[in-house]
């Protein structure tokens, strides 16, 4: 049991790495899309931000913090109603932070969720612009990608969803002034935007991760931090969290192998 | 005022070209029933205006969409909508591609018979560069902040699907979200609903709080008896999503023989058959 504890899975560093985004966050909506994110969210509920708020994934704000999948540990309980118009209303206010993939990010945090190619005739027809451009200008954004490579991280996105910091700035301190990029998880290490021109930096690599591996599969010239750290490991108690509480069906492993 | 009609009478009243609402919101409570009669009547050049599901992946690939004004496209539990990415990715289709705040806006603007509303949201992404029509409005108070004018999105007709509603119009939604179901309904020159049950007006408060009566009788003109109407989109608290059909239905979006098979056997069939052919 120890030994298998103190080995944590590659998604289990990254859901911690998930929850240190939400540090500090407070009494906001918590809207992170993806497995690894939802357990992150979760795990900094149950440990250093109880305050942050969360929904079933439809319209309650739960009170409990549920399982990903799998049978409830009781009754569910709900603290409040969130319909979309509402989610809607809350965002701009600014009482949020959500995770957003992306299929495609630039140095300057520029995603794309909508389409590969020309937009008149995609290539590749992704999702659509969703709330991105919305959310990138009203409150704070970050970013999970779990397959990190030159195809996600590119010199340049083929259609600006989420707003960057480069695009942010054109738009003057007045209009950007909610603008907040603050992390990129991926499967190989945590990113920040704290650069004289607001473009992406390298801030720590997982366990088993080169800062060369990173370089490698980046599509553009990353800024590195002077002291690149080892991301944090799990601690025993986040890890039981994890595997018995959160995440007992194992949903992060799967978008993450090890 | 007996407002009880047909899916027949509803879509004799619609034109090609015509610019349609659609509620719900993914694969959830689609007014399908009365999507599925359009493609029987083979009306064309529609503009589509949705917080996008099967609903849009089914009018795309039968040929009855010219423009699509949306954020999003997706069937929930199948990310991508195959029907509507296909059609895309053909460059079949006329987009309006929105963030989804804006187009809620859009509609509300339509609501409020407002010109346009104003908002934050687009500015610096590409929603402004793919739509040079929409234009930027200059806050007249001392801030001087620069906006989006989003502008109002007037609809022709809306389709929504209920749980409940009376003869007179007034609809009830008894699942965990209205979406925006109100607001194309006020944006439209003539709204139709369709609903899993017709009840006599007393029995609406029996069955949900008053905060599930929020589609009131002047919204609607027109009012379908559709049991099982949304299928196969989610309708809670009456049914949930027939995940199998779904697969199945988006598994025919890659084989031209696959979706003939599908469109004769489920679509080019009367409603009545339809759901007995979905039973089976």
């Amino acid at each position: 049991m120890s030994a298998d504890l103190a080995r944590a899975a590659r998604a289990e560093v990254c859901a911690v790495a998930l929850a240190e985004c939400f540090r500090g966050d407070g009494e906001r909506l918590a809207s992170p899309f993806g497995a690894v994110p939802s357990v992150g969210a979760r795990l900094a509920r149950l440990t250093f931000e109880p305050d942050l708020m969360l929904t079933d994934g439809i319209a309650s704000l739960r009170a409990d913090t549920a399982p990903l999948s799998g049978p409830a540990r009781g009754e569910p309980v709900v603290e409040g109603w969130l319909p979309f118009r509402s989610v809607f209303d809350l965002l701009w206010s600014g009482r949020r932070h959500v995770v957003m993939a992306a299929s495609q990010l630039d140095r300057f945090g520029n995603q794309n969720l909508s389409c590969i190619g020309p937009h008149a005739k995609p290539s590749v027809q992704l999702l659509g612009m969703r709330g991105a451009p919305g959310n990138t200008l009203h409150h704070r954004t970050s970013y999970w990608v779990p397959d990190h490579s030159r195809k996600v991280f590119v010199p340049r996105v083929d259609v600006v969803c989420g707003v960057g910091n480069d695009r942010a700035r054109e738009l003057g301190p007045r209009t950007a002034r909610f603008h907040d990029l603050h992390r990129v998880v991926s499967n190989l290490g945590v990113f920040d935007f704290a650069t004289p021109d607001g473009s992406l930096r390298l801030l720590s690599v997982h366990p088993g991760v080169r800062v060369q591996d990173v370089v490698e599969r980046t599509g553009f010239e990353l800024a590195i931090a002077g002291d690149v750290a080892e991301t944090r490991a799990p601690t025993p108690a986040e890890l039981e969290l994890i595997r018995e509480v959160i995440d007992p069906e194992g949903l992060a492993r799967r978008e993450v192998p090890d | 005022m007996d407002k009880r009609t047909t899916a027949q009478e509803v879509v004799a009243e619609l034109r090609d070209g015509m610019t349609i609402g659609i509620g719900g919101w993914g694969s959830r409570r689609k007014p399908m029933s009365l999507v599925r009669e359009i493609l029987r009547a083979g009306l064309r050049d529609l503009t589509l205006v949705s917080y996008g599901g099967p609903d849009v992946g089914l009018l795309c690939a039968a040929g009855a969409v010219r423009k699509l004004v949306y954020g999003f496209v997706s069937l929930d539990s199948i990310p991508l909508e195959p029907h509507f990415r296909r059609a895309r990715q053909a460059g079949q289709l006329e987009v309006m591609e929105l963030d989804e705040g804006m187009l809620q806006w859009g509609l509300y603007a339509a609501a409020q018979r407002l010109p346009f509303l104003p908002t934050r949201s687009g500015l610096g992404s590409d929603v402004l560069q793919l739509n040079p029509e929409l234009r930027l409005v200059q806050s007249p108070y001392a801030d001087g902040e620069q906006l989006v004018a989003m502008p109002a999105l007037e609809l022709d007709v809306a389709l929504v699907h209920m749980n409940r509603a009376d003869a007179r119009g007034n609809g009830q939604f008894l699942g965990p979200d209205l979406y925006f179901d109100d607001l194309f309904c006020q944006a439209a020159r003539r709204r139709f609903m369709s609903c899993e049950r017709m009840v006599e007006t007393p029995e609406l408060l029996a069955g949900g709080s008053l905060h599930t009566l929020r589609i009131h009788r002047s919204m609607v003109d027109g009012v379908v008896e559709a049991p099982r109407g949304a299928h196969f989109t989610e309708c809670p608290p009456d049914y949930g999503r027939d995940e199998a059909f779904q697969r199945r239905y988006a598994a025919t979006a890659q084989d031209p023989a696959a979706w003939a098979a599908f469109r004769a056997r489920y679509l080019d069939v009367s409603e009545a058959d339809y759901q007995k052919a979905v039973a089976e």
